[in-house]
């Protein structure tokens, strides 16, 4: 459940490069580890973050969850389709569950993320 | 008090369960050695008939202090409910197999508090109106990322300390603004309703000019005085607190007071403190356990909505049982007296008044008597202005000799 097209942060986010425009999410692996998510809080369009600042937070049953943002950029879109159905992050996390779109400042930063066959090692 | 009688037996118990050395903590230099002076023991009708007696030099007099503590009708079936030991022994209902009626007892707090604030969400409480609303600033800045409080001067000075030391605590700021002047830096306004003055505040329109600014409206209000308001949900409010102790609480020099927290449902995952929900058990039955629980600090450590997570149950409880019993006709009946009969003195009074707004209970006087609340304690300025409270419990004859002899 490692897609090999994406690229993947130590944080469990995994990242889809578009240009200059990333799609951000969590991995299977880290919806695994949560449980049944049944919140998550993303946030508002504009919103500036540098690589590792905290971008929203998921909540399961029994624990909450910082999402950080891998890359430095300005939030472009959020997926509103997860404020009323927070259960698709475990149903289909790199599909319908994706939470943001960045655009990046800095490019060169996708080279500090993992490959997905390093991500398998870091998760296996 | 109780009597509690006791056998020369228990007294020789008692005593021989006690350490020889027991004052050997209190120097002997300061102890003294002298025999107290007590009457001899009495039995229990002598007692009564002697603390009869005592309590006959009690002047029982009127007051018409109000400012926040309000002397208003408890009927007793509050007492005979909330003195069940199922209830006032009830420890915190972490364990919802085992405190079923605890936690129905504050769901239901919470629904009658949304209904009665025209709100989504109402917390279990907190433990008073100045802390509530202390917390509300707390939460409008957590929602905005911004970190100045707007409040009118016409908020209870009390409750603005204590809105100053939570916001020096988080490093946040208090702006203290007659004219509500608020700009991008301001994370919300705060009004109280009616104001410290007793003056009902115009807030048509308010809450559309705090929105535009994506800052949050918060309103202190009377619980009281929604019998007859138009419940603050209604005008705008995100968030609603108030000082409960109005509702089946005697004033008990003091406390225990009781915080209403409420806010519409967008800033449901921010709420400070208890929240209680209905969910269903295994064999789908309706239960009720605290949930929420991610917002806490036992769960969300320093990033935790609030480190707040005791509230006042009892106190809430008895609110629950006011509210039950009066109903909304009840209400707005105990509402309508207020109102009337304040009203009724305002008028005999007219020439001393300081404000000429509409009012609820408690209005403002000018005289050099000690009568009411001493306002310059608060507002230097306002030198023998008085802050005037009459309930549905103060009497025409006290109105009338109030009037006369001030």
């Amino acid at each position: 459940m490692i897609p090999k097209e994406l690229k993947y942060s130590q944080d469990h986010e995994w990242v889809k490069v578009d240009g200059k425009v990333v799609t951000i999410g969590i991995t299977h692996h880290a919806q695994d580890q949560l449980g049944d998510i049944v919140y998550v809080e993303l946030p508002q369009i504009g919103e500036e973050y540098n690589a590792h600042d905290e971008f929203g937070v998921v909540e399961s049953v029994k624990s909450v969850s910082s999402l950080f943002c891998p890359v430095s950029g300005k939030v472009v879109e959020a997926n509103g389709e997860l404020a009323n159905s927070a259960q698709l992050v475990n149903e289909d996390p790199y599909g319908k569950a994706w939470m943001i779109k960045v655009e990046m400042v800095d490019p060169s930063e996708l080279d500090n993320l993992l490959s997905a066959e390093d991500y398998k090692k870091l998760v296996s | 008090m109780s009597y509690v009688p006791n056998t020369p037996d228990d007294k020789k118990r008692l005593s021989r369960s006690l350490p020889a050395d027991l004052f050997a903590d209190i120097p002997a230099k300061i102890r003294s050695n002298k025999e107290i002076k007590l009457p001899p023991p009495l039995s229990e009708p002598e007692l009564l008939e002697e603390l009869c007696a005592q309590s006959e030099k009690n002047i029982i007099s009127t007051n018409f202090l109000g400012a926040g503590s309000y002397n208003h009708f408890v009927p007793s079936v509050v007492k005979h409910i909330v003195s069940r030991s199922e209830f006032y022994t009830a420890y915190t209902p972490y364990q919802a197999e085992m405190s079923q009626g605890i936690l129905q007892a504050i769901y239901e707090y919470q629904t009658m508090i949304c209904e009665l604030t025209g709100m989504e969400a109402a917390n279990a409480s907190m433990y008073d109106g100045a802390t509530a609303m202390a917390e509300a600033a707390r939460l409008a800045c957590r929602a905005t990322g911004r970190k100045e409080i707007v409040v009118s001067p016409a908020v209870h000075p009390e409750y603005r300390k204590t809105l100053k030391t939570y916001a020096n605590g988080g490093g946040l700021t208090v702006r203290v603004d007659e004219k509500r002047a608020i700009s991008n830096e301001t994370a919300c306004l705060i009004l109280q309703q009616p104001n410290f003055f007793g003056c009902i505040e115009e807030v048509a329109g308010l809450a559309d000019k705090v929105h535009a600014n994506r800052s949050l409206f918060i309103v202190s209000a009377d619980p009281i005085s929604l019998g007859l308001l138009k419940a603050p949900g209604d005008y705008g409010a995100d968030i609603v607190v108030g000082e409960g102790q109005s509702l089946g609480n005697p004033q008990s020099f003091g406390g225990p007071a009781l915080g209403i927290f409420a806010v519409s449902k967008k800033y449901l995952r921010q709420i400070p403190g208890r929240v209680v929900g209905q969910t269903t058990d295994a064999d789908g039955k309706r239960g009720f356990c605290l949930t929420l629980q991610t917002r806490e600090q036992h769960i969300r450590r320093e990033k935790a909505a609030s480190n707040i997570c005791s509230n006042e149950a009892l106190v809430a409880l008895a609110a629950t049982v006011y509210l039950s019993v009066m109903g909304r006709q009840g209400l707005r009946k105990v509402a309508e007296l207020c109102l009337q009969k304040a009203n009724y003195l305002k008028k005999k009074l007219k020439d001393r008044l300081v404000f000429s707004c509409p009012s609820f209970k408690e209005f403002v006087i000018k005289t050099d008597r000690p009568v009411g609340l001493d306002l310059s304690q608060f507002y230097p300025e306002m030198k023998n202005y008085r802050l005037i409270c009459v309930t549905e419990l103060t009497k025409k004859q006290d109105l009338d000799y109030f009037s006369s002899s001030i």
